[in-house]
């Protein structure tokens, strides 16, 4: 390890090229798995998307659908920012959201995190999950919630896209 | 009931592959063979890797070949006269990969024959499989009941073992288990190198074995003499002697070397992060 590098990692700057590797691994490996091809992949996350979409309003740009994979067993993880929610139609599904998100929020503020199968791997998201704010307004007070998003994660998609 | 005395168990078909190339296949194999032959196993170890034949070389029986695989399987000799028996430990033989050609025609069917014909006088048939998941690490694999995968803890390896380990799950071979190879402990201990329960936890394997980068397999390789063969204490050596071990069901404890002796650098990094630093 070069003393920059060594200094770089004392003050925080730079994770261990080992701990890159491991997640790096992890996501290619889920992929590699999964044997489902890019563009079915593709096209089921436009899906999901969309059935999201017709509850709560999400931010498209700071979400992400993707493969995660642990003990060989691969999960699709969700990670959707909500911006607000929608004006619900009568009937449940608006209680089933809620409930879902505000049990989610207590280990991950801000986050919707639907994991289609049951393994639940969230630490693979490309959002740093870290540095979002504790108290998070519980969807139906959130009208408008530009922050919200911005404390998702400043991510590269994120930043060039958000107004 | 009537028990012949000369019945053995079945020998233990073991594949030894790896996925990419050059991670440590064949030395794993010579090293293996020659522990297992010194702890009284006949052992037979088996160069499947047609293309690029090696092992003969590791295990420095080149110049002993007269017949290969390929005569046996043509009725041209009989195995005994194709098998290459190591004057040190004569509880190890070879059977020497043929003639690259081989693999225009082999089939599993053929590779099965082989080795039945070699598991019948064995205790041990380890495998040495090329690299790759083509047909040649398939025809390997299918005469294969039980595997080892090696890997050296690096991305590409580790991606190429789990592909191996997803088609041999696929195959019926059973136990599949870990050997990790060239660990450098204080790359490990800088995070620095994908430490090893990292790479079991990708790869959800028990893991047999753990051999630490040493210089001493390079010139073991040179001397065409496997650093098992010897009584000199090197690190490698050491450790495949346990593996060894650890493949007939002794109990040998597994350190992480990379736990054992830090760095003054990576202390320095514990304790800041025991400070809550980090």
């Amino acid at each position: 390890m070069a003393l920059l590098d060594f200094i770089q990692r004392l003050l925080g700057l730079q994770k261990p090229s080992a701990t890159t590797a491991k997640e790096r691994l992890q996501l290619v490996l889920a992929h590699d798995r999964s044997d489902l091809n890019p563009e079915l992949l593709e096209q089921m996350r436009r899906e999901i998307l969309e059935v999201v979409q017709k509850y709560v309003e999400i931010d498209l740009e700071g979400g992400d659908v993707s493969l995660a994979t642990e003990d060989r067993v691969t999960a699709l993880v969700a990670n959707l920012p909500i911006r607000r929610a929608k004006a619900m139609p009568v009937g449940a599904p608006k209680d089933i959201v809620l409930a879902d998100s505000s049990s989610k929020n207590l280990a991950k503020p801000a986050v919707c995190e639907d994991s289609v199968s049951s393994e639940d791997v969230g630490e693979d998201s490309p959002t740093p999950l870290g540095e979002v704010p504790e108290d998070v307004p519980p969807a139906e007070s959130a009208t408008d919630l530009p922050h919200a998003s911005q404390a998702s994660g400043p991510s590269e998609h994120e930043a060039e896209t958000l107004p | 009931m009537f028990i012949s005395p000369v019945i053995s168990p079945p020998a233990r078909i073991i594949l030894i592959c790896s996925g990419k190339g050059g991670v440590g296949k064949t030395t794993l194999t010579a090293n293996l063979g020659i522990a297992l032959a010194k702890l009284g196993e006949r052992t037979t170890v088996l160069d499947a890797d047609f293309g690029l034949r090696n092992l003969d070389l590791l295990l420095g029986l080149e110049n002993r070949i007269i017949y290969t695989a390929q005569e046996v399987l043509s009725g041209t000799c009989r195995l005994e006269q194709a098998l290459v028996k190591h004057k040190q430990q004569p509880n190890l033989c070879l059977l020497p990969a043929g003639n690259p050609r081989m693999l225009e025609w082999l089939t599993p069917e053929d590779m099965q024959k082989i080795v039945n014909l070699v598991a019948a006088q064995a205790d041990y048939v380890l495998i040495d499989c090329p690299a790759g998941v083509e047909q040649g690490f398939k025809n390997a694999a299918l005469a294969a009941r039980e595997a080892i995968v090696i890997t050296t803890p690096e991305i590409s390896a580790v991606r190429d073992a789990d592909r191996v380990i997803g088609l041999l799950n696929t195959m019926n071979v059973q136990p599949v288990q870990l050997v990790l190879n060239r660990v450098r402990p204080k790359m490990v201990a800088n995070q620095e190198m994908l430490a090893v329960d990292a790479v079991t936890d990708i790869l959800a394997l028990p893991l047999l074995g753990l051999v630490v980068e040493d210089e001493q397999v390079i010139v073991s390789t040179n001397r065409g003499e496997p650093l098992t063969l010897t009584e000199s204490s090197s690190a490698a050596g050491r450790a495949y002697h346990n593996i060894a071990r650890r493949l007939r069901g002794e109990d040998v404890p597994l350190i992480d070397p990379s736990k054992e002796k830090k760095g003054i650098r990576a202390r320095l990094m514990s304790k800041f992060r025991l400070a809550g630093l980090f």
